[in-house]
This record gives structure tokens, C-alpha cells and sequence, in this order.
């Protein structure tokens, strides 16, 4: 770069600064208390906008250029370096299978290195991350938007929360009713509006998840309204009666056996006929069904699956916290899942199980941060479609190996 | 005189007042190829996807005739996914491959509907799975190396150049078993080396049987190819003929230069 | 009796606002083709703006006519900015992107804005300073419609007359209607798409403030949550009126305020977000094209 482009940069940076700091007068720098009439001015926050935006301008516009320059030079390597060299250790087979020792070896001894109260953060990190490969099949495979998947989540949870406070049904029963219902709401839902344009589809699903939120806030009789319902049992574990501490523990187990469950079936879906159709689904819906794939059906397939996923974790987050009410079930919920697989890359295992581990855990261990979680996930999915729109982790289509005579093939 | 094995009856199709297709009818029949051409704007395309069920058509009728049934099929009111099961399959015009999805899954997409696995077979990949997985991914790599494509397999499809997306989308809709092959312009944005390639390709697909109607404004492609030939203007058919005949129709001279 | 007028009334006010919100919709989906999802935060955003104004103003003693104004003006031109800066940033990088890539930004957007505000101001309600007086020539009418409702009704009417105006006759309104049409085609013969699109999105921002003043001092409380619900019933509106359509979104949104007033007042008020969600669930299902939209065939 020249003197005079760095120049020219740092006029334009100061100007997209002055922009902000004007933009954000009111209601950052005015603060008004209506009660006793007096105002407060935050000079400070009008310092702290003026030099935030001026570097993150500098840095954004610099990405962007330098982004133009790789797309004129396409033979240049043009993935992100990071992003890269995850993925390269992915594809070793030999530095894959190590990495993944470790880490099951690390998930395996964590509950007795760790005090409890870390163990129940692990142990929700593990429920985003099941949720997380469960919308996936939605989203990121089938490519169809689902604003309300908390609505799933809910069913499952209120399903096992009903059941047990007035059948005392346990644990192990209502799980895969849970499962089933949520299952049977996808359908009955997917029904009639799979047919619709994708970003209807997204308006749909989230009208439908604040329906079965606001129903379950005012009908009190079937559900106890907001009050919600208390004194659900944990899950059993062979009729012995567990303590809290190893109830906790135990909990634990059971999500790491749920996480390696759903990754083995949803890489087993991802390399399968029904995998691709989803994805060819993605690509391109007309073309699709003009292959022979029948849209609805598959669309189905997926909703209902995904659903499916949500109602069991609903009954283990009712059976974890054995409390629920429908506070827990808003919009919000299903924005923090969907951030979840957009970084970690739609329709991407890995990516997925990434995006959980980082947008749970981190707003829990930087405590002081926490208030600027949801800011944070709002920015996260801004950024993500503007910059990497393919997420952390590119999903790749595993390879088919043939020789000229004898064909072989590993999925 | 072969089998027919498509009959259109006076079809017809509106797009807010706009009349795209008027009245038409022809026929195609077996071991042929068919060509049918006409200007910019005359109905060619609207044509194929009222075939393939992507437009409903408001008047008139089609019937299909797969080989082993001797009643035609009407084609009114079904979805696209049956009418490619009965053995109909086509290419789009712009390009319409699965970009993000390697090149032989893309072939092995137009396998869909020949094959059965589902959920259980996805998650168990019993024998029967397997099986069929496996014939898959062979029917269509030998699909690939037929189409000179087998340089590409595991590309994702949306990186190959344009001939090579042309050929891929011809091999996918290949893969679907089709008795009948619909192509939109196969040789739109070649060059005559290309072009030509494409001709000789259409030409080996045609000499197993296959019957093929395409749409094509390269009028040597389009004469050195057909046997029959149906020119269309403003959703009408204006001619019907052999190469011969079209070349000396009034009618259609008149509708190609505009006088 | 009587209470059948103030609920029809009420429910016109409802519908007013409804409209403003709507408007912002329809204008950009027509245009652009996206879902603004942050277009409530916008609304949101004009009603702090308004409540920072407006309590500044009246704290240091200036006179409510004068306090009226500069509010109305300051919520249109914030709430412009900001609906120009989130195009810019979060969408315009985006158009050529696949159709959910701008969705899920704006979706992204709405949150982003909704935290700004609870981080920047606060998460409790607060009360909004009264800016329409109680007339005295209101006074026997009321029981059945007040003073403040009457305002929003006259103002929403202004504002139609002046968009309609806007959108009909100038040169600004052809090139955005042109756009709408055919974007390729209005680049062709030379109209600045980019800037109209700019356009759309200030002018429908500034609409969405001025709603956001009127019932924040009809209700005379805010919050930072208050913009995802009117959002979304505002999106209902537009989309019961046929989206992209903007006699639509007025009608609709008539519809949907009169249907909600009528709901809450004869049935329950309980269930009375449920109305507008079930709505909207029905109508994207059994008629997606609208009371006055068209059915498109997608071409292939
Ligand atoms: N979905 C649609 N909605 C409205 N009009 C349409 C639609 N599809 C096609 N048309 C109109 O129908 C007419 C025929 O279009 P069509 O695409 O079939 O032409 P074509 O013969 O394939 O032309 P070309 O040689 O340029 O491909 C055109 O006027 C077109 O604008
Ligand atoms: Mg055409």
C-alpha cells in the first residue's frame, strides 16, 4: 500500500467514526432517569464508539480489500488459514484418530478432575451441541430455515415434565415418547407449510414457536402457566436412588453417550441416499424434484427428524433442571441454536460440535462478559453470513476413490 | 411406424394474459430425435417444464407412453419426482447443477428415484443398503467416464467449466434411466469444437436407444441431428417436418427473419 | 353499543400503527426481496430515540409544542440513519448471496439491536413522558375514542397522503417503483439502484419511528423488547395485505388491528398475540400472495 492509500484509508475510517459516534448519540451518550428528571451524559461511551469504529472500520475495510484481491487471483490458496488447518488435521486420518482419543479420554476422566458445578456447565454445552446436530439436519442439510425449533424442544420437555407429574412416568418411558411427539408436532406442522418459499417457512416456524410458548404460558390448567412445573424426577438409574452430586455425574455420561448416539447417526444420514436428497434439497429445490426426489416427503423427513431431536432433549433438560417453565422456551433459545450451526458451518459435524463447545461455554468462563452474550450471537450471525457465510468448518463432501480397473469406494 | 411415446393435445398455458403456449400438439416417437426450435421467447422452455410438471398447464393434455405399458399416462396434475419415475428426465436451460455437492453426487442424485434406503437403511447399512449403494456409485462413475467426466469426481460440482457442467447435467439426468431425454439447449455458449463434441455425445446416448427432444438455436446441431423437426412461434406451432423440409418452409423463414 | 365503537376504534389506532410498521416491510420486500427482520428493532429504536428527546427536552423546560416536533423529527432521522447503516452493513454485502444468507443476517441484526439498546439504556420499562395533551373538544367523545388516539389516526392518514404523494409523482417514487418491477431494467435505462434502495430504507425507518413515538406516548411506557411483537405483527399485516404491495400492508394491517381489538374485547385477552401468530401461520399457508397480491409463477 501506498502513503497516499493509507492515508486516504485513515480519512475514510475517521469518517465511518464520526458516522457512528452520531448514529449512536442518543443512546449512548444520553442517559435519562424519568423518575427523579435528570440526565446523565456519557462523554466516556462517545470516546469508546469513536475509537471502536474507527478501528474496526480500519480492520473490515482491510478484510474486504484484501478479500477482492484473492478473488482476482483465484489460483492463490483462498480458504482461511485457521479454518484451514483444522480441517487438515480432520483429514489425516492418523492425527484425526489421536485428536479424538484425546479428547474422548479428556471427556471420559472430566466429571472426577472437575467440581460439579463445572461438570453441569459441560453437561448443557453437551445438550447445545446434540441440539445443535439435531437443527442441523434441518438448516444446514435440508436448508430449511426453522425459526421455532424451541417449539420442539418445549413439546419434549413438557411431554416428560406432564407425564411424570401426573402418571409418574420415569425417565427411560417418556424419552422416546418425548422424542415421538416432537416428532409428530414436526409432522402435523411441516404438513402444511413445507410447501412454502424458504423465507416464509422462517416466518412460519417462528409464529408456531411463540404459539405453543404463549399456550403454555396462559392455559394454566393444562400446563400450569408461567409458574411452570417443579419437582420433575431425574432419570433413574436402575431403581437406585442417586445423590446429587452423582445425579449430576450421571447426567453427565448420559449426555456424552446422547452426543456420540446423534453424531454416528447424523454421519451415517449425511453419506446416505436420504443425506444427499436433503442436501440436493438445499441446492436447488426445482432441480431437485425434477431428479425423481420427492420435496415434500423429504422435507418431511428432515422436519420430523429434527424435531425428534429436540423433544428428547427437551426430556432430558426437563429431567436435568427438574424444573421448567415456559420462560425457558422463547425466540431466543432457538436464535442461540441456529447461531450454533451457522459458525459452526451448516450441514458440518465438526463445526457444529465447535460452535456449541464455544458459544456455551465461553459467555460461562468469561463471567464478567456474559452480559454481552446475546450481542454477541447477534453479531456472530451478521458476521458470519457477511464474511464466511460457510461457517468455521466448510462442510466437505467426503471423497470416492476409484482406480481404472478394479473400483474401490469408502464413503 | 415406431411406438409413440409422447403425445401433446392441444396444450395450452397463461401467464397473466399472457398466452406462452397455444394450442399445441405433436407427437415424438420411438428411436428418434426430435428438435424443436423456434425464436427467443416462443414457448421452448415453457414447453419442457410443462412436460417435466413444473408449470400446471391450464388446457389441453399429454400423454406419456413408458415402454412397457401400451396406454399413454396423462401427465395433468402430477408432480415432477413422478413424471421423472415414469421415466422422463431433462436439462435446464441455465445451468442447474448442485453446486456445493461433488460431481458424482450429483449423478448419483438422478439414482433417487431407482433406489429405495431410507432411515433405517441409512443408520443400520444392512446388505441390502449396501448393496444398493454400491450400484450407485458404479452406475454412475461409469455415467461420468461415459460423459469424459471422470477427471472431476470428487470437484464440487459448481468448479467445473461450462462444457464440462453442460455434459455433467446431461449425466445426471442420464442416471434417472430416462426412456425419453429432454435437453434445453445443449450446445448454448459452446464453441464449434465443443459443439461438435456435443453433437457426437448426444449422438452415442441416442445409438442405445434412447429417444431425445431438444431445444437448440445452433442450427447446424439441430440439422445435423434430428429426424423430425417442430418450429414453434408464439406458442404456436408454425411447422413440422424433416431437416429438408423445414429449411425450405415459408413459414418458417418468415418467423426466423421477421418479415 | 358504545363499546363496540371504542373497540372499533381502538382497533383503528392498532391498525394505524400497524400500518407505519408495515410500510417499512413491504417497501423492501418489494424492492429487494428480504425480510428486514430488524425492521421492529427500528421501530424500537424510534421509540427510545423519541423517549430520549422528548425527556431531554422537557427536563430542561422547552415548550411541548416544541418538544413534539423536535421528538417526531429526531426519531425520523435516527431511526433513518440507522436503518441506512444496517442495509449497508449487514444486506448489501449479501444481495447476491443465497436467499436465507440475508435472512438469517437480519434475524441476526434484530438481536444485535435489541441487546445495543439494553446495554446502551436498560432492560426496565420506562415511562414515556405524555406528549398529547387531553384536548378539551375530545372530552364528551372520551369514553369511546381519545385524544391521543385521535392524533395517531390523523397523523398515520398525513403520513399516507405524503407517502402516497411521494411514491406517485416524483422522481424519486418512479425510480423506486421501477426498481420494484426489475431491477436489471432499472439499471439499464440508469436509475442509481443502490441509492433507492438506500431510499427505501430511510424512508420506511422513518415511518417505523414515527409509529414507534405515537404509541409510545399512546401506551406511555418502553422497552427494548417492544420491537420483535410489533414486528411481527406488522409483518403479518403486510403479508395479510399481500407483500410488497403497499395499499396491502394499509389494508392489512386495518384488518389485523380491528381483528385483534374486536378478539381481545369479545373473547379474551389472554390469547391476544396468539390472534395475530395464528393469523399469520394461516394465511402464509392457505393464501401466501395476500388480500391484494398477485400469485407469481417462478420462472424456470
Ligand atoms: N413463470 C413465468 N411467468 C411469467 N411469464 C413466463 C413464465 N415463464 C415463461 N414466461 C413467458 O413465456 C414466454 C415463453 O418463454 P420461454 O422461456 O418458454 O421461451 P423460449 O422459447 O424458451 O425462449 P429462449 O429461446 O429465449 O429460451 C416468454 O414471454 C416468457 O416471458
Ligand atoms: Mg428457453
Amino acid at each position: 500500500m501506498t502513503i497516499s492509500s493509507v492515508f486516504r484509508e485513515i480519512i475514510r475510517s475517521s469518517l465511518i467514526s464520526l458516522w457512528f459516534v452520531f448514529l449512536t448519540f442518543p443512546l449512548m451518550v444520553i442517559k435519562v432517569n424519568p423518575i427523579e428528571r435528570v440526565v446523565h451524559w456519557r462523554w466516556g461511551n462517545m470516546l469508546y464508539v469513536a475509537v471502536t469504529s474507527f478501528v474496526l472500520s480500519l480492520f473490515f475495510r482491510e478484510v474486504v480489500r484484501r478479500r477482492k484481491l484473492r478473488e482476482t487471483r483465484p489460483e492463490e490458496e483462498n480458504r482461511a488459514g485457521i479454518a484451514l488447518s483444522i480441517r487438515r488435521i480432520f483429514d489425516e486420518p492418523g492425527k484425526r484418530n489421536m485428536l479424538t482419543g484425546i479428547v474422548f479420554c479428556f471427556s471420559l476422566v472430566f466429571p472426577f478432575v472437575f467440581s460439579s458445578y463445572q461438570t453441569t456447565i459441560m453437561t448443557t454445552a453437551l445438550m447445545y451441541v446434540v441440539l445443535g446436530l439435531g437443527l442441523n439436519i434441518v438448516v444446514g442439510m435440508a436448508g430449511l430455515l426453522d425459526l421455532g425449533y424451541v417449539a420442539f424442544y418445549a413439546v419434549g420437555a413438557y411431554t416428560y415434565a406432564l407425564l411424570n407429574h401426573h402418571f409418574h412416568l420415569g425417565f427411560w418411558t417418556v424419552l422416546p415418547i418425548g422424542g415421538l411427539v416432537a416428532a409428530l408436532f414436526g409432522f402435523l406442522l411441516g404438513f402444511p407449510v413445507l410447501r412454502l418459499r424458504g423465507d416464509y417457512l422462517a416466518i412460519v416456524t417462528l409464529g408456531f414457536g411463540e404459539i405453543i410458548r404463549l399456550i403454555l404460558e396462559n392455559w394454566g390448567k393444562f400446563s400450569q402457566g408461567p409458574s411452570g412445573i417443579a419437582n420433575i424426577s431425574r432419570p433413574g438409574f436402575f431403581g437406585i436412588h442417586l445423590s446429587l452430586d452423582s445425579a449430576i455425574v450421571y447426567m453427565y455420561y448420559l449426555m456424552i453417550v446422547f452426543v456420540l448416539a446423534t453424531i454416528f447417526i447424523v454421519s451415517r444420514l449425511q453419506n446416505s441416499r436420504l443425506g444427499r436428497a436433503w442436501i440436493a434439497l438445499r441446492e436447488d429445490e426445482t432441480a431437485c424434484q425434477v431428479m425423481g426426489i420427492d420435496k415434500r416427503k423429504t422435507k418431511l423427513t428432515a422436519f420430523a427428524l429434527g424435531a425428534f431431536w429436540a423433544g428428547i432433549i427437551g426430556v432430558v433438560f426437563a429431567s436435568k433442571t427438574t424444573f421448567i417453565n415456559p420462560a425457558s422456551f422463547t425466540f431466543l433459545e432457538s436464535a442461540i441454536i441456529l447461531s450454533i450451526v451457522v459458525l459452526g458451518g451448516m450441514g458440518s459435524i465438526i463445526g457444529v460440535i465447535m460452535g456449541a463447545f464455544i458459544l456455551i461455554l465461553m459467555p460461562e468462563y468469561l463471567r464478567p462478559l456474559s452480559q454481552y452474550r446475546m450481542f454477541a450471537f447477534g453479531l456472530i450471525l451478521v458476521l458470519m453470513m457477511v464474511f464466511r457465510p460457510q461457517g468455521l468448518i466448510a462442510n466437505v463432501r467426503s471423497a470416492y476413490h476409484f482406480e481404472k480397473t478394479k473400483r474401490t469406494f469408502h464413503a | 411406424m415406431n411406438k409413440y411415446l409422447l403425445k401433446i393435445n392441444n396444450l395450452s398455458i397463461d401467464f397473466g394474459g399472457i398466452r406462452a403456449l397455444n394450442r399445441l400438439s405433436f407427437d415424438i416417437r420411438q428411436a428418434e430425435i426430435a428438435a424443436l426450435i423456434g425464436p427467443n421467447g416462443a414457448g421452448k422452455t415453457t414447453l419442457f417444464n410443462c412436460l417435466t410438471g413444473i408449470y400446471a398447464f391450464s388446457e389441453g393434455d399429454i400423454l406419456l407412453f413408458p415402454p412397457e405399458s401400451e396406454k399413454g399416462i396423462s401427465l395433468k396434475g402430477m408432480k415432477p419426482n413422478q413424471i421423472t419415475e415414469k421415466g422422463l428426465a431433462r436439462t435446464f436451460q441455465n445451468i442447474r447443477l448442485f453446486s456445493r455437492m461433488t460431481v458424482l453426487e450429483n449423478v448419483m442424485i438422478g439414482r433417487h428415484c431407482r433406489t429405495r434406503a431410507y432411515i433405517l437403511g441409512a443408520l443400520f447399512r444392512n446388505a441390502a443398503t449396501r448393496k444398493e449403494e454400491r450400484e450407485t456409485v458404479d452406475k454412475s462413475y461409469a455415467l461420468l467416464e461415459k460423459m469424459g467426466l471422470a477427471e472431476y469426481v470428487n470437484e464440487p460440482a459448481g468448479n467445473l467449466p461450462y462444457g464440462a457442467q453442460r455434459r455433467l447435467e446431461i449425466a445426471r439426468a442420464l442416471a434417472t434411466d430416462p426412456f425419453l431425454l429432454l435437453l434445453d439447449e445443449p450446445a448454448a455458449g459452446m464453441n464449434p469444437q465443443e459443439t461438435s463434441d456435443i453433437i457426437d455425445l448426444i449422438r452415442e446416448i441416442a445409438s442405445d436407444g434412447l429417444s431425445i427432444l431438444l431445444i437448440e438455436h445452433d442450427m447446424k446441431l439441430v440439422m445435423s441431428l434430428s429426424d423430425r423437426i417442430f418450429v414453434i412461434d408464439y406458442g404456436r406451432k408454425i411447422a413440422e417436418g424433416d431437416p429438408a423440409e423445414i429449411r425450405s418452409n415459408p413459414a418458417v423463414i418468415k418467423a426466423y427473419l421477421g418479415a | 353499543m358504545n363499546y363496540f365503537i371504542e373497540l372499533f376504534f381502538s382497533g383503528l389506532t392498532r391498525g394505524a400503527i400497524y400500518a407505519l410498521i408495515a410500510l417499512g416491510y413491504t417497501m423492501v420486500y418489494g424492492i429487494i426481496g428480504l425480510i428486514n427482520f430488524a425492521h421492529g428493532e427500528i421501530y424500537m429504536i424510534g421509540a427510545f430515540t423519541s423517549f430520549v428527546v422528548a425527556s431531554v427536552l422537557s427536563i430542561y423546560g422547552f415548550p411541548l409544542i416544541a418538544i413534539v416536533i423536535m421528538t417526531g423529527f429526531a426519531a425520523a432521522v435516527w431511526a433513518g440513519a440507522y436503518g441506512y447503516t444496517i442495509e449497508k452493513l449487514a444486506y448489501k454485502p449479501l444481495r447476491h448471496a443465497p436467499r436465507l444468507s440475508p435472512l438469517i443476517s437480519a434475524i441476526g441484526m434484530s438481536i444485535l439491536l435489541q441487546n445495543y439498546v439494553l446495554l446502551a439504556q436498560t432492560s426496565d420499562f420506562l415511562p414515556f413522558p405524555k406528549l398529547i395533551p387531553d384536548f378539551p373538544f375530545m372530552e364528551r367523545y372520551a369514553d369511546v375514542l381519545g385524544s391521543s388516539d385521535l392524533v395517531i389516526l390523523l397523523t398515520t392518514t398525513a403520513v399516507m397522503i405524503l407517502l402516497t404523494f411521494l411514491i406517485k409523482y416524483t422522481r424519486i417514487g418512479k425510480a423506486m417503483r421501477a426498481t420494484a418491477q426489475d431491477t436489471t431494467m432499472a439499471m439499464l435505462v440508469g436509475i442509481n439502484v443502490n441509492r433507492i434502495i438506500s431510499i427505501t430504507f430511510v424512508i420506511g425507518s422513518a415511518l417505523a419511528a414515527i409509529g414507534g413515538l405515537l404509541i409510545a406516548s399512546h401506551i406511555g411506557q418502553i422497552n427494548f423488547y417492544i420491537g420483535f411483537i410489533a414486528g411481527i405483527k406488522a409483518f403479518t399485516a403486510a403479508v395479510l395485505g399481500g407483500i410488497g404491495s403497499i395499499p396491502g400492508a394499509v389494508l392489512g394491517s386495518l384488518v389485523l388491528g380491528l381483528t385483534e381489538s374486536f378478539a381481545t374485547g369479545y373473547v379474551s385477552s389472554d390469547y391476544e398475540d396468539v390472534f395475530a401468530f395464528s393469523l399469520l401461520v394461516l394465511i402464509l399457508i392457505f393464501k401466501p400472495s395476500g388480500l391484494l397480491g398477485k400469485a407469481v409463477i417462478k420462472k424456470v
